[in-house]
């Protein structure tokens, strides 16, 4: 083939595959765990299709940290950023920055579990498309439960003791590191979730209700709270206060937990070459309080495409690539992210090599929202009241009565007339 | 007291001032050098001489980007900060006029400035200047602390050299531009180059502006970079690249802070104090 | 002498000069003067760019509604970001504003308490520290040096350098601390609510005791040699020598330096944003402020914090400027 024909066939190759010259997109994704490898892996299938180079914008694992920034550039009318992977709970907050995907994506609209389009979807407007779901398990150590020939937990009480006995036991026998329970108590959005999950299976209520009722201060809340409070220092180390999803999981990994609390990325994690506990552990849904049911803290991460980008349609090109069934399916099989297309969960290869995925179909239909939608662009507001009054009680400032009649204060003056 | 006794508590004492200045660094050096699991373990003494981590920092993502940046950032701050300092601290300096001092005490004054008490209207600035996410925001933003600091300390320091070196000049008939370019800057070189420097330092760890003004990757400079590192790694958090970026962006600095640390202490002294 | 100078007034020796120019020529000083506005000229463009606008831009949205996605829109609201008092209409009120928010309150007493503290102890240290680096002693050159390399450190690597230092599980100075015995167990040092601001604390004296010692340091070398020598000889006890003699000349060397670190100290913001991340013990007004710039959806009353800090800072500057005037005073400029 001479050079010419080359030249054409290239040309033409790229014509069929939609646009007539390549732009340069770039998408900002939080980090945890194997993300960033595995959304780098699906680029390149994209860019090889598609033509377009996608370039990643890497932000800290903390979701806190990750919104303060994506907010000052998008009110910066920042161009140079077309796709921002979001939380499930910034819908609302954030929706005016970017592109209504409701008639781009209609097509792929109905395939999605209704309630997390639902949660995106803010006045009529579908401000973010689906990427995966997320909800926590309660991952626990199989063999040292054996071992001492104990049962996985069904409710928070009984986990406290498991704990405890087990944590005592193993270091009574020289495993001085040993920790009962690590979960994510710094003070950042991810202990909103953690707490939440708490109050919620006590039968507590979500903080804020859908009708934007304030609930926060009630027995069972306090109650929940005084629990998790009992934990620290005893089967919690004291540095779980500072804990967000990878400092737990580093605990975890390298053998040092009994049990802990985190979302099903861990998982494949877990049974990696060099983690101390492959081949160890095994997850359940979380515990339940007294007289309630096990509550998980929905999460999830989303696709949106900036009002400011300058390549919009390729962008939204990039989100449907990226939130394609094949897409999902691999995510799930590479870091079990949860899918969000109700038929993958009996999907036979998922079934197969990442059980925990398949397992988690009632949970992520039964999780608990955070209170976004009714507290609106002020959530992130009373999510910071919210996780600093649960800090504060954990670190054993002020009761769990004290500090939740505060935080009810603060959260009615927030309020004011209504949410806004 | 025994001489010997006093002598010994003396050394005690300096070392350990030498042992609390240095340690965290020496610490961070080790660290560096370790990879794997051999990261969890509290050692006092290098162990592995692996450079993974900065082979890791230096070709994975854009590090050495970021370095650029800061770079460009800095010496274009310093070299305009200086210019613009140099004639002004000679008006400041060399000739009397009215108002004089109000305007030294206006500049010290901003010199105190919070950073964050200009941040919302700059940002505002910047925005509409169409700066955002670009180095020129952090050139531009940055000359709120150096050109303050470099005017005052070249103001002090024109102000001690002798009256006879302009006198000629002067009765010559030359112009003030051309005395402050024929006579006193190559007297200033060292002045010139120690206020730099500590303009430079300054540019170079900058944080809040940094975090503010730009978003990409590519255009944040060394300490936001390094404040946002995540890192594609499976080890939690990313410890030994972070030590070994840190090592990286502060080995530079620590050789010029020695290279030039008597004109450093000088120039602090000027900032400050002055006898 | 070690005298504290402000207005950096030019020596009575060029002054006399010109003042003689002016007498040959009083053309010559009229060009000296308008060179002197034309010098200044695009330095103050530069700073009423970079500072003066937008210092009136922020006191400006602490009086509007804006907020960070509407900031061309914001209108006049009077003083409600400041104080505010809302009549529920049922007989019972309630006052708004940052003057009763007590999330501010808190990040104003942490500012201050920081700010003491830090200082205090590093005013301590620096002394400590110039003391030893004054006197003669062989590999003086390389403690000196070595003392630097704090100083020489971005504040954001000494946060890391430190937070991995201070890691409750895998943190050396746990390991340090248990192998002497002083604690028994592990300490989260930046969690703990009791420990998070020293852990702050700490990381701040070790990075700016060196600024501390070498402004000292420099007072201490302008202490005449005789001094001693005098005292020497007459047998004063040394440390007698110490407060008696040299504590009193070096005093305003070491005012000036503390309030510089003073200063520096109350607009704290990157050590406490990287070391301990939103937590309530350790928020000083830096952070309360750009939280609510650009996190929650209240530019304007980050902006009215803003304007607080920049407040007390212009008040603590005044107050350095008529300390320092007063020993200009004395020196008889």
């Amino acid at each position: 083939m001479t050079l010419r024909n080359c030249l054409l066939a290239v040309a033409a190759a790229s014509l069929l595959a939609g646009p007539a010259y390549a732009v340069q997109l770039s998408i900002v994704s939080g980090s945890v765990g194997t993300d960033i490898q595995e959304l780098r892996g699906q680029l390149d299938e994209y860019e090889k299709q598609s033509g377009n180079t996608v370039k990643i914008v890497e932000m800290p694992a903390s979701t806190t940290d990750q919104f303060g920034q994506y907010r000052l550039w998008l009110s910066a009318g920042n161009s140079d950023i077309d796709v921002y992977r979001t939380d499930v709970i910034w819908a609302p907050q954030l929706a005016a920055d970017f592109v209504d995907l409701s008639q781009a994506m209609k097509d792929e609209i109905p395939k999605q579990i209704p309630s997390i389009i639902q949660s995106q979807t803010v006045n009529g407007k579908l401000v973010a498309f689906p990427m995966y779901t997320d909800a926590p398990a309660l991952y626990y150590r199989k063999d040292l439960l054996d071992k001492y020939g104990m049962k996985p937990p069904k409710t928070w009480a009984e986990l406290t003791e498991t704990a405890k006995t087990i944590q005592d036991k193993e270091r009574a026998a020289g495993n001085k590191q040993m920790n009962g329970f690590v979960f994510q108590g710094a003070p950042y959005e991810g202990l909103t979730c953690d707490a939440l999950e708490w109050v919620a299976s006590h039968g507590g209520g979500q903080i804020v209700a859908p009708n934007g009722d304030i609930t926060i201060n009630n027995p069972k809340a306090v109650a929940a709270l005084e629990q998790a409070k009992g934990w620290i220092g005893t089967i919690a180390p004291e540095g779980v206060l500072a804990y967000k999803e990878e400092e737990s999981r580093g605990v975890w990994q390298t053998g040092n937990a009994v049990f802990m609390r985190n979302w099903p990325y861990a998982y494949p994690l877990g049974e990696g070459k060099d983690s101390a506990v492959a081949g160890k552990f095994a997850v359940e849904p979380l515990p339940a309080g007294k007289d309630g049911k096990s509550a998980a803290c929905l999460g999830g991460w989303n696709l949106a495409v900036s009002k400011y980008s300058k390549h919009q349609k390729e962008a939204i090109d990039l989100v449907k690539f990226l939130t394609s069934e094949k897409a999902e399916k691999e995510r799930a099989l590479g870091a079990a992210r949860l899918p969000t297309i109700p038929s993958l969960y009996s999907d036979p290869d998922i079934v197969k090599r990442q059980p925990i995925v398949a397992k988690w179909k009632d949970v992520v239909a039964g999780a608990v929202p955070r209170p976004s939608a009714p507290t609106k662009k002020q959530y992130n507001e009373v999510s910071k009241d919210f996780w600093t009054a649960v800090n504060e009680t954990l670190a054993g400032r002020g009761s769990a009565k004290e500090n939740l009649t505060k935080l009810d204060h603060q959260l009615r003056r927030l309020k004011r007339g209504g949410w806004e | 007291m025994p001489i010997l006794v006093k002598r010994t508590g003396f050394y005690a004492l300096v070392v350990l001032i030498v042992l609390f200045s240095i340690f965290p660094f020496y610490y961070a050096i080790l660290t560096s050098l370790k990879s794997g699991t051999a990261l969890f373990e509290v050692t006092y003494l290098p162990t592995s001489l692996s450079l993974a981590n900065y082979r890791d920092v230096l070709t994975n993502g854009v590090f050495p980007t970021n370095i650029l940046n800061s770079v460009i950032v800095a010496v274009v701050v310093v070299a305009i900060s200086l210019f613009l300092a140099v004639t002004a601290a000679y008006a400041l300096s060399r000739i009397n006029f009215a108002g004089r001092g109000l305007l030294l005490l206006t500049i010290l004054a901003v010199s105190m400035f919070p950073q964050i008490a200009v941040l919302a209207g700059l940002f505002e600035m910047v925005r509409a200047a169409g700066l955002y996410n670009t180095l020129f925001s952090l050139i531009f933003a940055y000359m709120i602390f150096t050109l303050p600091f470099t005017v005052w300390v070249l103001t002090t320091f024109m102000r001690d050299l002798p009256v006879e070196i302009e006198e000629a000049a002067i009765v010559d008939g030359a112009s003030p531009f051309v005395i402050v370019m024929r006579v006193f800057l190559p007297l200033m070189w060292p002045a010139l180059v120690t206020t730099g420097l500590l303009a430079f330092i300054a540019a170079w760890n900058e944080f809040l502006f940094a975090l503010t003004f730009v978003s990409n990757n590519s255009t944040r400079t060394v300490p936001v970079a390094i404040a946002l590192l995540s890192g594609a790694s499976e080890q939690e958090i990313p410890w030994g690249t972070i030590m070994a970026a840190s090592v990286i962006v502060t080995v530079p600095l620590i050789v010029l802070v020695l290279i030039f640390q008597r004109k450093i202490i000088s120039g602090l002294t000027a900032g400050g104090v002055k006898g | 002498m070690a005298n504290v100078s402000l207005g950096a007034p030019p020596t009575d020796k060029a002054i006399a000069a010109e003042e003689r120019g002016a007498a040959l020529k009083s053309d010559l000083s009229r060009q000296r003067l308008r060179a002197a506005w034309l010098f200044l000229a695009p330095m103050l463009l530069v700073l009423a760019l970079v500072a003066g606008w937008p210092l009136l831009k922020t006191i400006w949205y602490s009086f509007t509604d804006a907020s960070l996605s509407d900031l061309a829109n914001a209108k006049f609201v009077g003083i409600r970001n400041y104080w505010e008092y809302v009549d529920y209409g049922d007989g019972t009120g309630e006052h708004f504003g940052l003057f009763f928010d007590s999330g501010w309150w808190n990040a104003v007493w942490n500012t201050v308490y920081y700010a003491v503290i830090s200082v205090s102890i590093e005013t301590v240290l620096g002394l400590v520290f110039a003391l030893v680096l004054n006197a003669e002693f062989v590999g003086r050159g390389f403690v000196r040096a070595a003392v630097l390399i704090p100083w020489a450190i971005p504040t954001i690597v000494s946060a890391k350098m430190w937070a991995w230092m201070m890691n409750d599980q895998f943190g050396i100075l746990n390991d340090m601390l248990m192998s002497i015995g002083l604690i028994s167990a592990p300490i989260a040092w930046t969690a703990n609510p009791d420990t998070a601001m020293w852990a702050v604390i700490i990381v701040d004296v070790w990075k700016t005791t060196p600024f501390m010692a070498l402004l000292i340091l420099a007072g201490l070398q302008m202490v005449p040699g005789d001094v001693y020598e005098a005292a020497k000889i007459d047998g004063v006890h040394p440390v007698k020598v110490f407060f008696k003699v040299t504590l009193p000349l070096i005093r305003p060397a070491i005012l000036v330096a503390v309030i510089f670190r003073a200063l520096d100290a109350l607009r704290v913001f990157d050590l406490i944003y990287v070391l301990t991340p939103n937590n309530s013990q350790t928020k000083s007004m830096s952070v309360f402020a750009q939280e609510n710039l650009f996190q929650f959806d209240k530019f304007a009353y980050g902006s009215a914090a803003s304007t607080f800090l920049f407040l007390v800072i212009a008040l603590i500057t005044l107050f350095y400027i008529k300390v320092a005037r007063l020993d200009l005073g004395g020196r008889g400029t």
